[in-house]
């Protein structure tokens, strides 16, 4: 598998650290709730298909918003994680 | 032994001037360089060469390629000794040592030959209603009896020696196969400028063009093929790869092929095998079709083939057959017969099931079968059924022709099933099964040598286009252009065994017992019988057994539907897929700058994740470890002590916003923390548990040096950083991992301050105070902080001088009687003052459970904060970080022994803790532990029990705090 950094280019899967699903982004406030925070940390969807991840690109430091597929493999999308929010 | 069947003049792979010398059995033999085993045994007259998997019936080869089910021996290389080896592939070498598997007494003579006649007893899933009476007889009887009969080969039990490579290839176009169809496509894409790759499995490329030979464009097949390798091997963007097998087909063009380096010489320097990581923009899979045999009673024989087999050992070896009876319900089987004829030899019956036309110039039978063979060591006679009657035919060979299957695998490693074609009886890809990967050839159903060639040129224009390159135009020589009839015969109707899988002995008998048994889907149906589960996992049966499965449910081929394939497509030895990864190779060595100068003072190395870190020192005298730790403790605490501490991680954190980040990422406050001072700060991970501890430096206002332990390094790095890029947006921050970027070395004890004047470095800092330091010249950072719990300080330098700073401070210790201590030292030292590691914090606790809870900030938030005040994470009856000490003085203390009340027994429901970590405390006199307890704070002066039931150590342990030395930290404030 290859990922297309936006710093390095395409480079082979090893190069990369997988961390979940990206909803890890969008971290609750403080005072959120149990409820919202369990949901933050313990609940994912488990698409058979399009999914969002968060992968760090450990040469460059880089931590991306990947976006593919998870039936046919196809990357369909690559973002430094600043950028996805934004 | 003598060559008794080889055909003069034959031949194309031999060199009759290069004879060969080997051995089968113990027995020698002599072939020719260019034999394969099984071609120089068949030469030799030898058609035994191995027993089947079950019934251990004399079975010999059935083909003459890498699909080959029944001929599988052993290598033996000393102490390589490879099994399940294909006797069509494996080339002879001169001194090669092969012998046969799979018999219990000499090959002729198997004892175990009376699982043959036990038969009845041993069809398909018997295991499962066997061996399970008496019960107590499963564990001393059945099992070990079924280990031992179970597999084929065996292997030497000594270590492998032998090399193996590694390598990776990029190209535009991958060719996959070198036949007719392969060829044009190479020759093609190679003229139009394109990067090609051609593999092929073979030895020389030409693929059924070197063993039918039929005419191309007027020349010889196998010339016209040695031709275009020519001209292929003249072009610079042209990389040729025989004897290289692609094994699958991956993501993104991606393709894994297995080399065969050197395993056609005795072993020497070159490496066995190389597997291939091919990155393909484009890839054309042309890996021709493979023939099926035709299941009817007792078709196993040595001597009974596939068609072509012998056609391919009598082109490519000169082998002669003998006297051949040839099955076959196609046309290509009814040329074989002809062009086998034309080259001399003997057909005794062509045999075809079809109402084909009797004027041949060798007998026909048609609307014929054959329901038998005799002569178990070797054919003798072949049984035919025709309209008058049954007749016993003399023949040395049975040919099978039971139609193509074309050799489609890869197409279906990303998940995909292969579609029927009724016209041809047989599966062909689905386009676009593998994005990238197109098919052409007999690969996908073209049967013609004139259609190989054709579709080969359409193909690789279309991929060009692709690519965006122009094809040159290339006449697609002439050839022959028969049609392919075949009427479908997957099974004879007669009585007696008729197998389908030769290599696990699975007959159309088991076949009918799983769909009968329940076991309808072919998934099922395969595992159930274990049919395609062998090492030629059903190259030659799958089509046909699930051809007999249609039949049985009376579901019909295509709704029957074929098992998933999977890579790898020949079976490829883990020393070729692990290349490079053995021993030292097997993961990178990280070494101090002191590791040279510990290794030559005999201090034993132990790894630390990738690091290598001296365990202890030993001086002259000292029986073991044991009595070398107590003494670096002892000048530690007396006098002082150097060690090596550069492997902790150090991230240097600059900018105007660098305070604030921190104080996210910490849960206490760096921002108040003055240039000038360090302070212990606490991570936690965004569920509430304890990340990582560590030290924070400012050396400037927005200058900051954090410290993590070494065993998460890698893993803080990682978290600040994505705090920072998901969190920070916009923030004046940046980071950046500088741990080997200084060498760093604790100096410990009461005479830290004296050795630092040694070296000319004024000790004059608070502790928890850090300063630039000038060392021999060289501009360092001295920390004043201590893991000991003596007056300690940190010296850093650049690392390029760590080695000869080391040198400087284990000579200033020994000069003032200390020494150079190690991580044993180190460990007892942290321990008896209830320091924690990551022994400690092992991802399940908790700020407080460590005791630590005043750590966590109230004014503040923080990565972790929400969560760790979450109600399981704050309520009663954690277990608490303690200290443990034996009442019994002398007693020992094991890590990862639990803990329980004096007399409740050691189980489950009275787990009351566990203990994390221990040391031998010269100190204390005694053993030490840290663990955790539940309730453990309120718990100190209780004795309680620990229990190591891996060593049947139960010690009575009496709870305390865990700061077992000097509690109010004078040693260390100085």
């Amino acid at each position: 598998m290859r990922i297309p950094c936006p710093c390095c280019g395409p480079r082979d899967r090893r190069e990369f650290t997988y961390y979940g699903a990206s909803v890890f982004l969008d971290r609750p406030a403080p005072d959120a709730g149990l409820e919202a925070w369990d949901a933050y940390l313990h609940l994912r969807e488990n698409p058979a298909g399009v999914t969002r991840d968060l992968w760090y690109h450990d040469p460059c430091q880089s931590w991306l918003e990947v976006e593919r597929n998870t039936v046919t493999h196809e990357i369909l999308s690559v973002c430094p994680v600043a950028e996805a929010r934004a | 032994m003598s060559q008794s069947h080889r055909i003069p003049g034959k031949g194309l792979l031999i060199d009759r001037a290069r004879p060969v010398r080997f051995s089968f059995d113990g027995r020698a033999y002599q072939g020719f360089s260019g034999d394969t085993l099984a071609s120089a045994l068949l030469a030799s007259g030898t058609r035994l060469m191995g027993r089947s998997f079950k019934y251990h019936r004399p079975r010999g080869a059935m083909t003459a390629g890498s699909e080959e089910p029944s001929a599988l021996v052993e290598i033996h290389e000393g102490a390589q000794q490879t099994p399940n080896v294909r006797a069509t592939v494996q080339e002879i070498y001169e001194g090669l040592e092969a012998r046969s598997q799979n018999h219990l007494g000499p090959l002729a003579f198997d004892l175990l030959a009376v699982n043959d006649w036990m038969a009845p007893f041993l069809s398909a899933g018997f295991y499962y209603k066997t061996f399970m009476w008496p019960r107590a007889f499963w564990e001393k009887l059945y099992e070990p009896a079924i280990r031992r009969a179970a597999g084929l080969g065996s292997l030497s039990g000594r270590h492998d020696e032998a090399v193996y490579e590694k390598a990776f290839a990029h190209c535009d176009l991958l060719v996959i196969g070198a036949g007719p169809a392969g060829l044009m496509a190479a020759l093609i894409a190679a003229r139009a400028g394109a990067d090609v790759i051609l593999a092929d499995e073979e030895v020389r490329m030409g693929g059924r063009l070197l063993a039918d030979q039929p005419e191309v464009g007027g020349q010889a097949g196998p010339d016209w093929a040695a031709g275009v390798v020519a001209e292929l091997a003249a072009l610079p963007n042209v990389r040729l790869m025989t004897r290289t097998t692609v094994t699958g087909a991956y993501d993104d063009g991606t393709f894994g092929a297995l080399e065969r380096v050197s395993l056609h010489r005795a072993p020497g320097e070159a490496p066995r095998e190389c597997f291939w990581r091919i990155v393909a923009q484009r890839a054309i899979l042309a890996a021709g079709a493979l023939e099926r045999p035709i299941a009817h009673p007792d078709n196993d024989r040595p001597g009974v083939m596939l068609a072509s087999g012998v056609a391919g050992h009598l082109a490519k070896w000169g082998v002669n057959p003998g006297r051949v009876v040839i099955f076959s319900n196609n046309d290509g089987g009814l040329a074989a017969a002809r062009s086998l004829t034309a080259q001399g030899v003997e057909i005794a019956a062509y045999v075809d099931p079809r109402p084909i036309p009797v004027t041949e110039d060798f007998p026909v039978y048609a609307g014929a079968e054959v329901v038998g063979t005799r002569g178990r060591m070797g054919l003798k006679e072949v049984a035919v059924r025709h309209k008058g009657g049954t007749s016993m035919i003399e023949a040395r060979t049975l040919a099978l022709a039971g139609g193509w299957n074309p050799t489609l695998h890869l197409t279906c490693h990303l998940n995909t099933r292969p579609q029927w074609d009724e016209k041809i009886a047989a599966f062909v890809p689905r386009p676009g099964a593998v994005p990238g990967l197109s098919v052409t050839g007999a690969a996908r159903g073209r049967f013609s040598t004139a259609a190989c060639l054709a579709d080969g040129a359409a193909v690789v224009t279309e991929v060009l286009a692709d690519l965006g390159l122009r094809a040159p135009d290339l006449p697609v020589p002439g050839a022959e252009d028969r049609p392919y009839g075949i009427a479908p015969l997957w099974a004879v109707d007669a009585g007696g065994r008729a197998w389908l899988d030769f290599a696990n002995d699975v007959t159309t008998k088991d076949v009918k017992l799983a769909a009968q048994e329940g076991f309808r889907s072919v998934e099922h149906m395969k595992r159930y019988t274990t049919q395609g589960m062998a090492p030629d996992q059903g190259k030659s049966s799958n089509v046909a057994a699930l051809a007999v499965l249609a039949e049985a449910t009376g579901q019909g081929i295509p709704a029957t539907g074929t098992t998933t394939y999977r890579p790898p497509f020949i079976p490829v030895s883990i020393a070729a897929m692990g290349a490079g990864g053995r021993a030292e190779g097997f993961a990178p060595r990280r070494l101090l700058t002191s590791d040279a100068r510990s290794r030559a003072m005999g201090a034993p190395m132990i790894e630390a994740g990738l690091w290598y870190r001296p365990s202890y020192f030993p001086r002259q005298g000292e029986a073991d470890w044991r009595a070398a730790c107590d003494r670096e403790v002892m000048q530690v605490r007396e006098h002082v002590g150097v060690a090596d501490v550069s492997t902790l991680g150090k991230i240097d954190v600059q900018g105007a916003d660098a305070a604030r980040f921190l104080d996210l990422v910490y849960t206490n406050t760096m921002s108040t923390l003055a240039p000038g001072k360090v302070r212990y700060g606490l991570m936690l991970r965004e569920d509430g548990f304890v990340l990582d501890d560590g030290t924070c430096a400012r050396l400037g206002p927005e200058h900051f040096l954090v410290t993590t332990t070494t065993a998460a390094a890698g893993l803080v790095m990682r978290h600040m950083d994505f705090v920072h890029q998901a969190f920070c947006g916009g923030w004046d921050v940046r980071m950046s991992s500088v741990t080997e970027s200084w060498a760093q070395f604790c100096i410990a004890g009461p005479k830290a301050p004296a050795l630092l004047a040694v070296l000319g470095i004024n000790a004059d800092l608070p502790f928890m105070g850090c300063a630039p330091v000038t060392v021999g010249g060289v501009r360092g950072r001295l920390f004043r902080i201590s893991f000991s719990g003596e007056q300690g300080y940190e010296i850093a330098v650049p690392t390029r001088y760590g080695a000869a700073l080391f040198d400087r401070l284990v000579e200033a210790a020994q000069g003032l009687e200390g020494c150079a201590y190690g991580m044993e030292a180190l460990n007892v030292l942290r321990v008896e003052k209830g320091f924690i590691t990551h022994a400690e914090i092992h991802g399940r606790v908790t700020a407080d459970d460590v005791g630590l809870g005043k750590m966590v900030s109230g004014k503040k938030d923080c990565i972790g904060k929400a969560a760790s005040l979450r109600p399981g994470l704050t309520e009663a009856g954690r277990e608490q970080l303690v200290g443990l000490m034996p009442v019994n003085q002398g007693e020992v203390l094991s890590a990862g022994a639990h803990l329980y009340n004096e007399r409740d027994p050691a189980t489950r429901e009275h787990n009351q803790g566990y203990v994390t970590s221990v040391a031998p405390s010269p100190t204390l006199g005694c053993w030490l532990g840290l663990g955790f307890l539940k309730d453990g704070r309120a718990r100190h002066g209780q004795v309680i029990r620990l229990d190591d039931g891996l060593r049947g150590r139960k010690v009575l342990v009496e709870v305390c705090d865990p700061v077992f030395f000097d509690p109010e930290g004078g040693r260390m404030r100085g």
